[in-house]
């Protein structure tokens, strides 16, 4: 939670301009943009529905129909050279509900590329000691989204966008799992976090409010209770929804 | 397209296949139960059963391939796991082989137990071997694969993805030859049948099973199975895309 990040020094790790995105008939994004300085954390808060898992997955490169331009490490959104760069994941926790824990990571290691020994690091940081030889279908939800995490972090990503990682976790894991968010990016990750409950706005360097497609405001947890008066991040969410006016 | 990478797929979709025993003692156990089946049902009409059970040996692999390619791919697609290697440096062909060879590898188990069963236990007769037709059973089961791979992008859930196989897969059983002579159908039926990938794979046993030599159209039918496979896997490829909507 720095608020020592001067964002004008940072590179930008993620830069989004004004990109809308059609889905069916209708659009879903409307021009909307953004920019994650390098080696923070990043969230992307707004209510369910508004748009955020559609931005993510244009940002990794799998939403088709974006319009506008998305830069990520320097490189177009989705270029073959950012596979190994870019971690990705779902709000739905995207493993292998048949194979073991320890299975799932050593297939996902093979692909990124990673040594063996990330796959004991891996499971070290997400808490899932003692889980190895687990079925992962017969895990809890947020077991099975934490073995999902720990494939994203094997191939060591520069960027990490995840959707969603710390829902219906246990208080605790959840606040083990924002540490570690703050390490990675004290390393030099830039993480890119969504989620619709705002009590987990706090936790972040920069803040994104999504409303209905549109991206409310880009800046922090500071500036934002500065703009609204609001010292709760809720309630200041509410003063700038009102005051758009809509 | 990396080596690493296709191996550990065939190796990843292995793993999932040893965990469901139920799966894998269905995949060996319900051929050879079905042709012993059949054996009993053509009691004292060998001439039948040779008929229908040795082509029959080299089909079933084709079949329960494009069911369980079908119903697997499409659980990669709906579980969001197909989207995540969407964003890893893996190939398309990377999957696509990782596929082949492991669901490849399991074909050829299952042919080896139906074979065994058909043409020693039963009497069934390979005129130019058994080994020929379990080989052509392999190839088959490759192509029920890449058949069920390009039809697993066409399904929204796995009821739909089952009953592709009355749809598509019985048409095509009951129009090859196997159950009536393509000369006796009636002549649209003949041309349909023609456009029919299991037509080729079926004329190859035929063929592999009976005194005839085998002749040109032999190589023909083996070029078709083999052409088929490539177009279907070609097209499979362009069904897994990076982009989705």
């Amino acid at each position: 939670m720095s608020e020592t990040v001067d964002i004008a020094e940072q590179p930008a790790a993620i830069t989004v301009s004004g990109i809308d995105v059609r889905r069916g008939e209708s659009n879903v994004l409307h021009s909307v943009s953004l920019v994650a300085p390098v080696g923070t954390v990043t969230g992307l808060l707004g209510p369910s529905g508004c748009g955020k898992s559609t931005l993510m997955r244009a940002i990794v490169g799998v939403q088709d129909h974006v319009e506008g331009r998305i830069e990520v490490l320097g490189k177009p959104a989705g270029s073959a050279s950012l596979r190994s760069l870019v971690g990705y994941v779902t709000q739905a926790p995207s493993v292998y509900a048949d194979l073991s824990v320890s299975e799932n990571l050593r297939y996902f290691a093979k692909i990124a590329r990673a040594g063996r020994d990330r796959i004991a690091e891996v499971i070290d940081t997400v808490g899932l000691h003692g889980f190895e030889d687990r079925v992962t279908g017969s895990l809890s939800g947020g077991q099975r989204s934490r073995v999902s995490l720990a494939s994203a972090l094997l191939g060591s990503p520069e960027v990490l966008v995840l959707d969603e990682p710390t829902v219906g976790l246990d208080p605790v894991i959840r606040a083990e799992l924002w540490r570690t968010f703050h390490a990675l990016a004290d390393s030099g990750t830039t993480l890119l976090v969504s989620s619709h409950v705002m009590d987990e706005a706090g936790e972040c360097d920069r803040l994104l409010l999504m409303r209905e497609g549109r991206m409310l405001r880009d800046t922090t947890p500071a500036a934002l209770r500065e703009e609204s008066g609001e010292e709760d991040l809720q309630k200041a969410f509410l003063a700038v929804i009102e005051s758009e006016g809509s | 397209m990396t080596p690493s990478a296709t191996l550990a797929t065939a190796r990843r979709v292995l793993w999932q296949i040893r965990r469901d025993p139920r799966t894998i003692a269905l995949l060996l156990v319900v051929p050879a139960a079905l042709l012993t089946l059949l054996y009993f049902a053509f009691d004292g009409q060998q001439q039948v059963f040779q008929g229908i059970g040795a082509p029959l040996c080299g089909l079933f692999p084709f079949i329960i391939m494009f069911l369980i390619t079908s119903i697997a791919m499409l659980r990669e697609r709906t579980t969001g796991t197909l989207e995540r290697l969407m964003t890893l440096p893996i190939g398309k062909a990377d999957i696509l082989f990782g596929y082949g060879i492991a669901f490849g590898l399991l074909a050829a188990l299952q042919a080896i137990v139906v074979c065994g069963v058909g043409f020693f236990a039963l009497g069934l007769d390979a005129a130019h071997g058994a080994w020929l037709v379990a080989l052509l059973a392999i190839g088959n089961a490759v192509l029920g694969m890449a058949l069920g791979l390009l039809a697993s992008a066409f399904a929204q859930t796995e009821f739909q993805a089952v009953q592709f196989m009355p749809a598509f897969i019985l048409p095509q059983l009951l129009l090859c030859g196997l159950f009536v002579p393509r000369d006796d159908m009636a002549s649209l039926l003949d041309t349909v049948s023609y456009l029919m990938p299991l037509t080729y794979a079926y004329d190859a046993l035929a063929r592999v099973t009976s005194p005839a030599p085998l002749g040109s159209d032999f190589t023909i039918d083996v070029l078709a199975v083999i052409g088929i496979t490539i177009a279907a896997l070609a097209l499979g490829a362009v069904t897994l895309r990076r982009r989705t909507p």
